[in-house]
């Protein structure tokens, strides 16, 4: 579903990704791990749309389609999703309007019907519930002062409602406490199915146990320098990156 | 909630670059001759039947207007304004005076409803939550339909054209024309008191609630007309009224001349609500066109207790200069001033408030959203002073300015004069732009660039847009929306 050929980006004249290649089938959750600085961020930006990259070689296809020619709000249409490492605050804007406003962007670009609000407001409220977050937060405008935690929330309730084909999960179980972990993690197996295909980033095996990926590779200097099954998680977490660190000229 | 995603239709149904209002309606009109003399003030005044005390007053502003040098003190340019090459009145030859809506030009109709307004009163029944809002609506010059007025009268409110105010409320007129706002004031406001055109008159009696928001939507139409209305508003003890101000013009090339003056007079224990929507045409974009607002808006807390506040929604004209005020002469009276001020393209903005505390425990709160987008240039001029009787005076001022793109600019200039040492001002201000990161994560939820800035402009200016009656927030959102269009990507 996901096939990354061979890209080459860098921003501000810094090379950040070096021929990094990389496939995730429909219904497949991959995870990808690596060293502070070697890019993941910089992958799941430009898979999204993050301008101010420059792309000086090789694509991004989704099913066949183009990311790299696209709007990020296309991107999203199409069924792209990030979660942000750092998700953003939006000073005045009601996290319910927000979620709105994106779930009929979406709907409009794709040529549907856009949800009527008492359905909509169910829906918030179901996924929410299911989240664990209190239904005053979805007034407040969206990230601002929430905790690191529900923030990384947050993500994962945007991510249930505008049920994306492809999502990327950039560290979101980083500043979770053990109970939200296991609740973030839940929401993500719910959404698990024969379609949907995951890249999960994190630094952690303790994600993993939740969310058991498919593949593991890891990343280093802006390239997948290594692929496995779930075990190799584990071995990672015994050993650190020195092994890769060590390879790169 | 409902009101940021109508913003973002509105953005997506709206062709980029075309002023939505401006179409200009084939109405034929009577003009007075280009320029300015005393013939022509004895003109305006014999168009309008006026009594004798009426003609005089004009002729001593007129008088009083040719020793006067305009003001060069804002931070906007334009062409120098040649005040005899403008016309002074002009007015629908179909409609000489209010009538019943029957009678009013369909082609009027037609255009008001392009606008958006709801003038037939039927329309503004039928919305059952909708509250009801009685319309004077103002074509050019003349007031062409009032509605409403029947069941305002029943509770005493009069609210009329200041035209026919003369005639039927004389003594009301007399006792607070100019008394807010005199006719010496400034050089705008001088003219406007030897020129103006028309406008509404609202009286609302002591101790009563006005049934209604009252509305009166402003359009100017001839090509060359100066605007000059001028608007009344006197709220009786204990009274309450809230008034909205909606405008809107179509697109011309020249420069339109608007020299307004709206005086409020609060007595003990009432309240006026001012709210103003202004779209007026900007100018294309290279500054060409576009409506000039040289406007004085003030307001007097005579009473004790009593209560003003203005709320502004600024988005259009090639120029504004506009500082509704408050005078708090009443002991405990308050002042409030929200404001969001939209410039875009090369619209230049000089606005903001003063706050004159003269009373005790006198308050005021000047919240205050600018918006530049383009090459536009917005400031933010305000003074808060406390006279030196004025003990106990407590302002609170928050200006926050938001830029979009490199080519704009904003300015904030507050001025503060404690007359008196236990006066309390709190002054804070901010400057921030949108950042890319807050737009890519919008987009990246689906979001194109324009939806994404409405939405953030929308946060930004939400506790001002809170101070709007509900269904003109979503007014001001959607022209916020308009109003910000081209200014990203
Ligand atoms: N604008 C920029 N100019 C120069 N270098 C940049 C810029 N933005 C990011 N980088 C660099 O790109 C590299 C990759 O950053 P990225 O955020 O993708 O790493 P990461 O793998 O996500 O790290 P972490 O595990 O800490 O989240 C880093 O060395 C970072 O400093
Ligand atoms: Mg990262």
């Amino acid at each position: 579903m996901l096939k990354i050929n061979n890209l080459h980006a860098e921003i501000d004249g810094k090379k950040i990704l070096n021929g990094l290649t990389l496939e995730v089938r429909a219904g497949e959750v991959a995870a990808i791990m690596g060293p502070n600085g070697s890019g993941k961020s910089t992958l799941s930006y430009i898979i999204a749309g993050r301008p101010g990259y420059e792309v000086t070689a090789g694509e991004v296809l989704l099913n066949g389609q183009n990311l790299l020619e696209m709007e990020p709000n296309a991107r999203a249409a199409a069924g792209v999703f990030l979660a942000f490492q750092y998700p953003l605050e939006i000073p005045g804007v009601a996290t319910m309007t927000f979620l709105k406003a994106a779930m009929n962007a979406q709907a409009r670009q794709r040529g549907e019907a856009e949800s009527t609000t008492p359905d909509f407001i169910k829906k918030v409220r179901g996924a929410a519930k299911d989240l664990k977050i209190d239904q005053e937060m979805l007034k407040r405008p969206l990230n601002v002062g929430f905790s690191g935690g529900e923030k990384k929330r947050m993500e994962i309730l945007q991510m249930a409602l505008l049920a994306p084909k492809f999502a990327i999960l950039d560290e979101t179980d980083s500043g979770l406490d053990i109970d939200a972990l296991r609740i973030v993690a839940d929401g993500v197996n719910a959404l698990r199915n024969r379609e949907r295909g995951f890249l999960v980033i994190t630094h952690y095996q303790r994600l993993l146990d939740y969310i058991r990926p498919d593949s593991v590779h890891v990343m280093a200097r802006g390239e997948i320098v290594r692929s496995g099954g779930p075990t190799l998680a584990l071995e990672l977490e015994k050993s650190g990156y020195a092994a890769y660190s060590d390879e790169a000229a | 909630m409902a009101a940021d995603l109508e913003t973002i239709e509105k953005v997506r149904s709206i062709d980029v670059g075309e002023y939505k209002y401006g179409f200009v309606s084939d109405i034929e009109s009577e003009l007075a001759p280009k320029g300015l003399n005393e013939g022509i003030v004895r003109y305006i005044s014999a168009k309008k039947n006026e009594p004798e005390w009426m003609t005089q007053w004009r002729l001593e502003a007129y008088r009083r207007w040719l020793t006067m040098v305009e003001p060069n003190w804002a931070r906007v340019e334009h062409d120098a304004i040649d005040y005899q090459d403008l016309h002074y009145y002009s007015a629908p030859k179909k409609s000489p005076g209010p009538k019943s809506l029957d009678e009013v030009d369909p082609e009027l109709l037609r255009t008001y409803a392009k606008l958006g307004i709801p003038l037939r009163e039927q329309e503004v029944l039928a919305g059952v939550e909708r509250p009801r809002v009685a319309v004077d609506a103002v074509f050019d010059s003349v007031s062409v339909a009032t509605t409403f007025k029947a069941e305002l009268a029943k509770v005493g409110v009069i609210f009329c054209p200041i035209s026919e105010a003369v005639h039927t409320h004389p003594e009301l007129v007399k006792k607070y024309l100019g008394s807010v706002v005199p006719v010496t004031d400034n050089f705008f406001a001088t003219l406007n008191s030897a020129v103006f055109s028309d406008g509404s008159f609202v009286y609302i009696p002591p101790g009563v609630r006005c049934p209604m928001e009252l509305s009166t939507y402003f359009r100017i139409n001839e090509q060359k007309t100066g605007q000059f209305e001028r608007t009344l508003i006197i709220a009786d003890k204990g009274s309450y009224v809230s008034y909205l101000e909606g405008c809107t013009a179509p697109k011309r090339d020249e420069n339109q001349l608007h020299a307004a003056v709206v005086e409020l007079i609060a007595h003990d224990d009432a309240e006026i609500k001012y709210s103003t929507v202004q779209n007026w045409y900007q100018g294309d974009a290279n500054g060409k066109g576009g409506i000039c607002r040289f406007v004085t808006t003030r307001g007097d807390c005579r009473g004790a207790q009593s209560r003003i506040s203005w709320t502004q929604v600024e988005t259009g004209s090639a120029i504004t200069w506009k500082y509704p005020s408050c005078i708090l002469r009443g002991d405990g009276s308050r002042g409030e001033f929200y404001s969001i001020a939209i410039s875009n393209g090369r619209q230049q903005v000089d606005s903001g408030t003063k706050m004159v505390h003269l009373g005790k425990n006198t308050t005021s709160r000047i919240i205050s959203k600018g918006i530049s987008a383009g090459h536009s240039q917005n400031t933010y001029r305000g003074l808060v002073s406390a006279h030196r009787k004025a003990s106990g005076a407590r302002n609170f001022t928050n200006c926050d300015s938001l830029l979009i793109g490199e080519n704009c600019g904003a300015h904030t200039v507050p001025y503060m004069e404690a007359g008196n040492p236990s006066a309390q001002f709190e002054h804070e201000a901010t400057t921030s732009k949108i950042s890319d990161d807050q737009l890519f994560y919008c987009q990246a939820r689906g979001l194109d660039a324009e939806e994404a800035t409405a939405l953030i402009v929308n946060g930004f200016v939400r506790d001002v847009l809170q101070q709007l009656p509900m269904e003109f927030a979503v007014e001001a959102q959607k022209l916020i929306a308009i109003s910000l269009e081209g200014s990203v990507g």
